[in-house]
This record gives structure tokens, sequence and C-alpha cells, in this order.
């Protein structure tokens, strides 16, 4: 959800590792009244929202600041624990990118859906609790969300078929 | 009640749920047995449900769990200090 947020994967850690630490520190305020899962999913996602507006002010101060400052990190330090990695994680990872990319594509309404839905896989009253809206909306813009990316994906997803035997069958 | 295709594809993603009525999901079936363009469409929706659910398509980086517990053991650390 963060990546898909914030786009950035040194970024998304970072949100990530401090969504760990603020749900450790304000444990003693969760009072069960939702759900753990959803709860700390409202936490990450204020986390990735509050970084986009920072990112969103930097923006608009560098207009008059010097550009030098925006040489920032574009090179991820995890990325070089990826340089040896087996073919088939080879195939998921370019497996990932496409559904990315097709994810962050979505309208917003749509990609929140997808990412707590069928990524979290919250179930239908979880989600709407999470984005505060009926269980019939979700159900709603799950299913355009959805036709949507079979839209999108299915045409590019046909070159994984190959290696994923049964996901594919019906259609090759 | 005999569905067209266009109603088929209306209840794609309930079907793909399992929260259709047991005699829609028997017409959808019924229809999905002629029609193979239905069948395609189902097939893959279904599998972008099944890859988006699936947690080696979206994993996550490696030695994020070491560098993550890195972080809590330094903020662990501090809070110890500052309560002392």
């Amino acid at each position: 959800m963060l990546f898909s947020l914030l786009r950035n994967e040194t970024e998304a850690e970072d949100a990530a590792q401090e969504t760990a630490i603020k749900v450790y520190l304000n444990l003693h305020l969760f009072r069960g009244d939702s759900q753990f899962r959803t709860w700390t999913l409202s936490i990450a996602r204020n986390e990735g929202l509050g970084r986009l507006r920072k990112q969103a002010t930097r923006r608009e101060d560098s207009l008059e600041a010097d550009t030098d400052e925006q040489t920032g990190d574009y090179t991820p330090a995890i990325l070089t624990s990826w340089r040896e990695i087996p073919a088939e994680a080879l195939e998921r990872k370019e497996l990932g990118a496409i559904l990315r990319k097709a994810i962050e594509s979505l309208p917003e309404i749509y990609r929140n859906i997808v990412l707590l839905r069928d990524i979290e896989e919250m179930d239908i009253k979880e989600t709407a609790a999470a984005l505060d809206i009926s269980e019939a909306a979700v159900k709603v813009r799950l299913h355009r969300a959805r036709a949507l990316l079979q839209r999108e994906l299915a045409p590019q997803l046909k070159g994984f078929a190959p290696k994923r035997k049964g996901l594919f069958g019906r259609r090759v | 009640m005999r569905i067209d295709c266009k109603h088929v594809w209306e209840h794609i993603s309930a079907y793909i749920d399992g929260d259709v009525d047991p005699v829609l999901r028997a017409e959808i079936d019924k229809h999905l047995e002629t029609c193979e363009i239905c069948s395609a469409v189902l097939d893959s929706t279904r599998n972008v449900v099944v890859l988006m659910a699936d947690d080696r398509v979206f994993e996550l980086p490696a030695g994020f769990s070491q560098r993550l517990h890195a972080r809590l053991d330094d903020v662990l650390e501090k809070e110890i200090e500052r309560n002392e």
C-alpha cells in the first residue's frame, strides 16, 4: 500500500518502518473497536498521505530554491541486494512491476479498494470500515476496479501463462 | 431466466468472491459452459485477483525485516533511556 502511495521504494520502506514504530508507541490507544489490521493500515495510510503532502510542499518550495537540493536518493540501497536473484524471482519481479503499474494507474477510489481488498485481503466489512464507505460501495468499486485491471492486464499477462500452469489454462 | 454476456460481466467480481445467490450462480455457470468469451473474461479477472493476493508477487525487499528490527531496537533503546 505504501509503495503504491509513495511510488518510491526507499520512501515506502521508511514509511513502513515509521508505521511500525507508531503502532508500537500507540498500542495503548488501540481500543479493539476495529480489527488490529484495519487500525494498523489506517496508521500506514496516514503516514503515507502525510509524506505525500510533505513532498508536495517540498516541490512548491523547490520552485524558488536551488535545484541542486532535489538530487535525492535515486539509487535505493536496497536494490543492491537484488542483483543475484533466481530466474523465477526475476519473473515475479517483472510480474509485480506490471501489476503495480496497472494498480497505480487506477483512479484513487478504485486503487484504495484494490489495495485493501485484493492485496491486503481484508474482507468487505473491514474494507468498508477502513475507507469509511458502505459495503455496497466497496462491492461496486471493487467490481469496476477489477474490470479495469482485467482490461489492462489480460493482454500483458498472457506472456506469463506457460510457467503458471492452471492459472491461465482456459485461455491458451 | 436466461442471462446474456453483459449480465455475466456485471456479476463477475461478486461471482469470484462467492457473493451471488445460488440461482444466479447456476445461471452464470450454465452460460459459462457454452460461452468462451465469458469464460475467458472470468478466468483472466480471477487470475488478476489471484496474482494480487500472492505475497510472492509483492514481496518485501531483501533485508527489510532486519532493517525494521534494527530501527525498532533503536527506538526502544531511546524510549528506555528517556524513562530512566
